[in-house]
């Protein structure tokens, strides 16, 4: 152990802006960061900006950064005592952090345990269960006994299935003449792409909102880092995100931040997490949602309200330390907001744009996470976002006036980028009203004002 | 050494107040450019030009032993890096080469975008065509998948699939031919 009594060296195992995000931190607290590379991202501005870099595999991800092996072989290669996963890839993947405790590494996250009860969405609902939230009605559906509690939970009704999670494998079904073949495609689309058949339904609501609370645990103790609103969607991506969630009753938005806590003591959770709900504004009611066991691309509009860096406090609880926060010290400032900055062209449909960075200038003095800069390429392995930008201000108005200027002030020359539509929802009056809901976007990409829409999208082309 | 947010937000109040419009730092290792905006604030360019330093990857024997560490728990994910392995090293071969065009007569389906050539809808599941196969303009023939988004890979002329250029799997270049489609004499 150093004199720090902490890790001297830690292995990056992502890639794109939370790559840079976290060797940030890691440079500030004078950790040495190892950082994972495929063959598409051996050059990439995260990879100069590591203080080294492994190879892990060829471009495709399946053969790196989804390779728990390759990256459990890198760590102890590259004499690192910890890896921190980032987001998606393997972060949530129980067979890395049991991988890391066999070659003697610490795994940055949750323990193995929590990442399976956290990563089957049936489970979860047990568990959200067990610690007293409030979940949608539905229960597991078999085949035969699905019309049933299709009608007992009232239609329409969401298939989900177990194994998914992010949005993924989720269909609304409306009629019950629709429901037998729903269940059955769904089953055979889960088993296929998650290797797990069982898929349940629930009700499904809308209009309703997305709102979510940050948790950080030792172990023993549960604080929440407040909320964040994540309602601006499309197919269920998030596109802007935003601390604290506006326009929530003052019993609302302590109910959601109590159940959170109530889950995460529930778990032992140890690390950053985040509880995902739905809210039923029209009812003032939430629902439990998912757990997400690692950190959240937003997870910088909590940073900005709170002044906490949360990747630090990652690695303080993995390095054995008890929290070094109590809930009363935990105090909100302001409000702020995230514009994710991806490579799709709204214009054509949202097809994805990879290619190489031509020009990329972004705002002085607002917070950007980016992993692009001049001449980067922009791989077709990957997913698309570019840039997270992030502004605060001590209101809402004024964390949005201050975001339309940097979004203003930004160009991204080489590939197309969305940057446009981020413009005309920041200068909408339904967004600047706040509380919007999930639908929202495709609303607005839909309907009348998408003209409006889409004569912007040209200054966000390039 | 990188400047950090902090470091930049110091040169900017500095700036402020000076009578300068355009502030341009460069270092062996990175190139900070930082651009008066008419009207008020700043943009920022900046560019990390140090080589990134790459270490020894870990050596087969390493990896195994990472492997033996995680006991009967490999299985599928390892079986998948495999045979990922083995596609991009085909791929380095052929997957990446440019346009075929029209040959004898063919008419060639090409990737819309650069991306991961898939036969079938999703693992396990039946190819949407196989050589010989009657396709319409609509027919979907292929996905291609870019960005971890699904595009639909339609066969754009009435005629038989001739040929299947490409693996399952495989990467596809941008304007690629994915598939040979012989039109109706």
């Amino acid at each position: 152990m150093s004199p720090r009594h902490g890790f001297g060296r830690i292995l990056v195992a992502n890639r794109g802006e939370i790559a840079a995000r976290v060797i940030r931190t890691c440079r500030r607290l004078g950790i040495e960061t190892v950082l994972t590379v495929s063959d598409a991202d051996a050059g990439s501005r995260p990879a100069r900006l590591a203080d080294k870099t492994i190879r892990i595999g060829p471009a495709p991800a399946l053969a790196s950064y989804l390779d728990a092996d390759a990256v459990a072989a890198a760590a102890v290669a590259a004499g690192a005592d910890a890896v921190h996963p980032g987001y998606g890839f393997l972060s949530e993947n129980p067979r890395l952090a049991r991988a890391c405790a066999a070659a003697g590494v610490v795994f940055i996250g949750p323990a193995p345990e929590t990442l399976e009860a956290t990563g089957d969405k049936l489970a979860a609902r047990e568990l959200a269960i067990a610690a007293g939230l409030p979940v949608l009605p539905g229960a597991e559906a078999e085949p035969a006994g699905a019309a049933g509690l299709a009608a007992r939970i009232g239609y329409p009704v969401l298939v989900k299935a177990a194994g998914g999670g992010g949005g993924r494998g989720l269909r609304v079904v409306r009629d019950p003449a629709d429901l037998a073949h729903a269940v059955t495609v769904a089953s055979a689309e889960a088993a296929a792409a998650f290797g797990d058949p069982r898929v349940y339904l629930e009700r499904y609501v809308s209009p309703a909102r997305h709102v979510e609370v940050q948790l950080l645990g030792d172990g023993d103790r549960v604080v929440h880092l407040g909320d964040r609103d994540c309602s601006v969607q499309r197919r269920y991506q998030k596109l802007i995100e935003e601390a604290p969630a506006p326009l929530l009753g003052a019993g609302l938005r302590q109910r959601l931040r109590a159940a959170a806590v109530a889950l995460g003591e529930r778990l032992s959770y140890r690390g950053a997490g985040t509880v995902e709900f739905l809210v039923d504004p029209g009812r003032e009611a939430h629902y439990f949602l998912e757990v997400n066991a690692r950190i959240q691309v937003e997870h910088p509009v909590t940073e900005a309200v709170t002044g906490l860096d949360i990747v630090a406090e990652q690695i303080a609880i993995a390095e054995g330390r008890p929290l070094r926060i109590r809930q009363e010290d935990v105090t909100f400032s302001g409000h702020a907001i995230e514009c994710r900055i991806n490579a799709e062209d709204p214009a054509a449909g949202f097809l994805p744009s990879p290619g190489t960075i031509t020009n990329a200038v972004f705002p002085a003095g607002v917070r950007v996470d980016t992993h692009v800069q001049a001449g980067s390429a922009v791989p077709p392995h990957y997913d698309s976002l570019l840039a997270k930008i992030i502004a605060h201000g001590p209101d809402r108005a004024a964390a949005i006036g201050r975001l339309a200027g940097a979004l203003g002030q930004c160009v991204i020359d080489g590939v197309a980028t969305n940057l446009g539509m981020h413009r005309a929802l920041l200068a909408s009056e339904e967004f600047a009203a706040g509380g919007v809901d999930t639908r929202y976007l495709e609303r607005v990409l839909d309907g009348e004002s998408a003209a409006a829409v889409l004569e912007n999208y040209g200054a966000g082309r390039g | 050494m990188e400047l950090s947010n902090e470091d930049v937000a110091d040169i900017l109040a500095l700036l402020d107040s000076l009578p300068y419009n355009e502030f341009d730092l460069q270092t062996p290792r990175f190139r900070l450019t930082l651009r008066r905006v008419p009207g008020g604030g700043w943009t920022e360019e900046s560019q990390i030009l140090a080589d990134p330093v790459a270490i020894k990857p870990a050596a087969d024997g390493a990896k195994a032993g990472a492997r033996a560490g995680t006991g009967g728990d490999v299985g599928a994910g390892e079986v998948a890096g495999a045979r990922a392995d083995a596609v991009a090293a085909e791929a380095a071969g052929r997957g990446a080469t440019g346009t075929e065009g029209e040959r004898d007569g063919l008419v060639a389906v090409a990737a819309p975008l650069p991306g991961t050539f898939y036969r079938a809808p999703r693992p396990g599941a039946a190819p949407f065509v196989e050589v010989g196969d009657e396709v319409g303009e609509d027919t979907v023939v292929a996905i291609v998948e870019t960005m971890k988004l699904m595009n639909s890979v339609h066969a754009g002329t009435r005629g038989r699939v001739a040929e299947i250029c490409l693996g399952n799997a495989e990467p596809a270049a941008q304007g690629a031919t994915l598939m040979l489609i012989e039109p109706p004499a």
